[in-house]
């Protein structure tokens, strides 16, 4: 593969000509335009997703998979291309593997009880990492509290990278499940999730994978990385908030009793008896967030069109200018050194407290994101009590980074001495 | 920037370089509690010895931004030699400086004497629980008596 510095960016991808696809990044924010190093929290959307749902909204509106009339018809049709849309991108072997949901936190959950409560009993153990963001950790804590299991974390170096040997030692005949993140969200982090879920599924043990971080720097094949479950959020792959999806291998789902009882995820009801209804519609109780469901296919055509393999490369030239420039900041130190990494960088500074970093970034129009990012037991392995964070998207360019670089400088010539 | 100046002023700035009563206590006979703030992890434990219903000393520890040390640190210098009820007084006026509206009172400013450098606070929402942490936390210690954590969530 030709290295991404020799490809001229015209080619590689036009950064200038995405960025106005994005309404709000021209938007002045503190006398300036915006720039906007805050994609690990949400991603920005383009005119095609904003189109796309201000459209089914104005055109389209109806509820699904219920009447005959038009509108509904035509709704039914959007919504479950929007879900083989999901199947495509993520390469999933039917569309019956892939679960709308609110988000990651939701599709995990759903797996902790729908899974959890059926699968794991007393003295199993469930592995995670000491770099998993809340939503991989609580879910787990509560199915160990109902169960009666043991929730194992899997160390990491002072890199931020899994300790692999000792994850192969904590792998076990008890391990039920490995639940581990694609990409850290604090730490940029790309966990080496094929090795893992060969190593796990050794152990008879099987594996999720929170895909939050990961759908948006990486191409994700759900059957080569060999997951059982991959989750991952619309609003962080550039669609909108409230949209989800849960991918889960067919004869794992379809073994799974439901778990949100209602409409649409149920054949026939009677107060004799209800009976299920198919994958995915199972796992879909009451009307869903159609709208969300057809943004997030828009914003992965976007993607697709703009080629996820140039985006990378774009992402990885943003990431070693970004480490670069940092480092040239005086009492600046990168927390998260792993040596394969997704656009993502967590530093401190000696002056002053991330909170206040923030702050004064912020009075720059630089948007990045200070506190512990979900992760507490993270910083509390990394001995300290919040991060700044700066997480580039593709549209993000190399001026952004040198405004951020230089709103560092005034914190510490305002907190320095 | 005028509104980071005014929110990071030159008093807030050298409180956090040089926190005043930057100690510990013995306890008993002072009390100590907790205040966290776990959005942005902001901690503080702040001591008071308390005789005959007069704040006799009052330190504090811990570690946070510098909004939340300032403000910690200022507070203790305010603090020491009031009763009771001046001390619950002046958590009131530093409240209603911090969380209020719109241009603060010139006449509540100049009344407010070392406090007033946290007028900035209230143009910044997401920083009155940094501002508020230490107040927050001696105000419980002085109303409940009894050591507990206490938290701005």
């Amino acid at each position: 593969m030709a290295q991404p510095s020799e490809i001229p960016l015209a080619s590689a991808l036009d950064v200038e000509h995405l960025r106005a696809d994005f309404p709000i990044l021209s938007r002045e924010v503190r006398g300036r335009t915006i720039a906007y190093l805050d994609n690990a929290a949400t991603t920005q959307k383009p005119r095609a997703v904003i189109d796309a749902v201000s459209r089914y909204y104005e055109q389209t509106n109806g509820n699904v998979h219920r009447a005959v009339h038009v509108l509904s018809a035509e709704s039914t049709q959007a919504f479950e291309g929007a879900r083989r849309r999901v199947a495509r991108f993520i390469n999933a072997a039917s569309e019956r593997e892939v679960v709308f949901t609110r988000g990651t936190t939701e599709s995990i959950n759903l797996v902790a009880n729908a899974w959890g409560n059926s699968n794991v009993r007393e003295g199993d153990e469930i592995l995670v990492t000491w770099i998993e963001h809340h939503s991989n950790i609580v879910p787990w804590q509560m199915l160990c509290e109902r169960t009666g299991a043991r929730l194992v974390p899997v160390p990491v170096n002072n890199a931020g990278e899994v300790e692999m040997e000792e994850f192969e030692r904590l792998l076990c005949e008890r391990t039920r499940l490995v639940a581990v993140g694609h990409v850290s969200n604090a730490l940029g982090t790309i966990n080496p999730v094929e090795r893992m879920v060969e190593l796990a599924h050794a152990a008879g043990a099987l594996v999720l994978v929170d895909g939050a971080q990961g759908v948006s720097h990486l191409p994700v094949d759900v059957r080569a990385l060999g997951a059982d479950f991959y989750a991952f959020s619309g609003h962080k792959v550039f669609g909108p908030t409230g949209i989800g999806v849960l991918y889960g291998r067919e004869a794992l789902l379809e073994a799974m009793p439901p778990w949100q009882g209602g409409g649409d995820m149920i054949r026939s009801v009677s107060f004799e008896g209800t009976t299920y209804n198919e994958l995915p519609y199972k796992f879909e109780a009451g009307t869903p967030d159609i709208s969300g469901a057809i943004g997030l296919a828009a914003a992965l055509d976007y993607l697709d069109s703009a080629g996820i393999a140039a985006i990378s490369a774009w992402e990885n030239e943003l990431l070693e200018y970004a480490t670069e420039k940092l480092l040239q900041v005086e009492g600046l130190r990168i927390i998260g050194t792993a040596r394969r990494k997704a656009s993502v960088i967590s530093f401190v500074l000696e002056s002053a407290h991330p909170h206040d970093i923030g702050t004064i970034v912020d009075g720059e129009g630089v948007a990045i994101r200070t506190g512990h990012h979900c992760a507490e037991p993270l910083m509390r392995r990394f001995g300290v009590p919040a991060t700044a964070r700066a997480s580039m998207a593709f549209y993000n360019t190399r001026e952004e980074i040198d405004r951020l670089a230089a709103a560092l400088e005034t914190v510490n010539s305002m907190f320095g001495g | 920037m005028s509104d980071l100046r005014e929110l990071y002023q030159e008093i807030i700035l050298d409180h956090n370089r040089s926190p005043r009563n930057f100690h510990e206590m013995p306890v008993p006979p002072a009390r100590s509690i907790d205040g966290h703030n776990p959005l942005c992890g902001d901690h503080y434990t702040i001591y008071l010895l308390v005789e005959d219903g007069v704040v006799k000393d009052v330190s504090f520890t811990g570690s946070g931004c510098a909004i939340s040390k300032a403000s910690a640190s200022v507070m203790t210098t305010l603090l020491k030699g009031r009763t009771r009820d001046e001390a619950e007084a002046l958590f009131q006026r530093f409240h209603d400086l911090v969380t209020g509206g719109g241009e603060p009172d010139p006449d509540q400013i100049a009344a407010l004497g070392k406090l007033a450098a946290f007028a900035g606070v209230r143009e910044f929402p997401m920083r009155v629980k940094c501002a508020s942490l230490a107040w927050h936390t001696m105000h419980t210690a002085l109303a409940s008596g009894d050591a507990e954590k206490v938290s701005t969530e």
